[in-house]
């Protein structure tokens, strides 16, 4: 089952119609099978619907957690644009996963300024990626 | 033999005259400007396709704007004529550079008839924030080259402008070269001496 492995926390951010980046960010060494993998973005995908609901109910981007599954947490954040960013963590300290967001937030509007990246589509670049690995590894 | 290159002490002067007129120029906000920049570029790189044709537009587009930019430097700056190509690089530099963007260039890289040298940009506003995308062989800044181009023109000058290092494209700093091809010949003021 897939408690029995550790699993590494997922950063995913969704647009309004498809995912945009997903991240996995490695804790030490652990086994990982394709299962955890599909289990994972299974998870934050069905959480979305409890992410909508959040951020009817508050004007705050942070939305905390949102939703939970066995022994992980689903952390939600809505940008003004209404993109969304979900991080899947086993931890519980909500105040370090928003400072977390805050930064992946900066990242995120850093990249919005470049006129090559359209608003609300797929994620390419890799300094976005090393920029969000690196904030990862301050945070989580 | 005339000394050909800049002396510290007058590099060091337009320096100041660079500093104390920028300080004066009306400003805008930066990252708008960056953004407008950027929304020009990407729209002429999704209508020509042809990123050569890009760059080549990007430079004519300067050129117009360097051709009527000269009348306000030379009105802000006071600065006259300059006694050789190495003081023309240099006022471009420090002073052009300087009052117009807010950024230090350095003139560096002299051919030995001093009539080509390279203009080192550290800072470019123009490109904060972007990031080009993969294998295309764009010159992003390539307006600037165009202001050169049609700046000098305005004051007899024919150069040929163009970057050869660009922190877009991977390099640790922007490097324009500036070539001295031609003393434009002044037709007017040769026919009204012959009258």
């Amino acid at each position: 089952s897939p408690t029995n492995h550790r699993t590494m926390p997922m950063l995913l951010i969704v647009g309004s119609r498809e995912p945009l980046y997903e991240a996995e960010f490695s804790t030490g060494p652990q086994s990982k099978t394709e299962d955890t993998a599909h289990l994972n973005q299974f998870i934050l995908h069905s959480a979305m619907d409890m992410v909508d609901d959040a951020a009817q109910s508050t004007n705050n981007m942070y939305l905390r957690i949102v939703d939970r599954f066995n022994d992980q947490n689903v952390f939600a954040f809505v940008t003004a644009g209404n993109i969304r960013f979900l991080l899947l963590h086993e931890g519980r300290n909500e105040e370090q996963v928003k400072a977390f967001f805050q930064e992946v937030y900066e990242a995120y509007v850093k990249l919005l300024m470049n006129p090559f990246y359209s608003y609300d589509t797929p994620i390419c670049s890799t300094s976005f990626d090393q920029r969000i690995q690196a904030i990862a590894r301050r945070y989580l | 033999s005339k000394q050909r290159s800049m002396s510290s002490a007058s590099s060091n002067a337009n320096a100041r005259l660079g500093e104390q007129i920028w300080q004066k120029m009306p400003k805008m906000n930066a990252e708008f400007f960056t953004l407008t920049y950027g929304s020009l570029v990407v729209q002429l790189v999704k209508d020509l396709e042809d990123v050569q044709k890009v760059n080549e537009q990007l430079e004519k587009m300067g050129h117009s704007i360097g051709m009527r930019l000269v009348d306000e430097f030379l009105a802000k700056s006071g600065v006259t004529n300059c006694s050789d190509f190495a003081e023309t690089a240099d006022v471009i530099a420090k002073v052009a550079f300087k009052m117009f963007l807010g950024v230090a260039v350095d003139v560096t890289s002299w051919n030995a008839e001093k009539t080509a040298c390279s203009l080192l940009l550290y800072d470019n506003p123009l490109a904060d924030y972007v990031e080009l995308p993969v294998n295309v062989d764009l010159y992003y800044s390539n307006i600037l080259c165009g202001v050169i181009r049609g700046a000098l023109e305005m004051v007899q000058l024919r150069v040929e402008a163009y970057f050869v290092r660009d922190t877009l494209r991977g390099d640790d700093v922007n490097e324009i070269r500036l070539e001295l091809k031609e003393r434009i010949k002044d037709e007017m003021a040769e026919e009204y001496r012959r009258e």
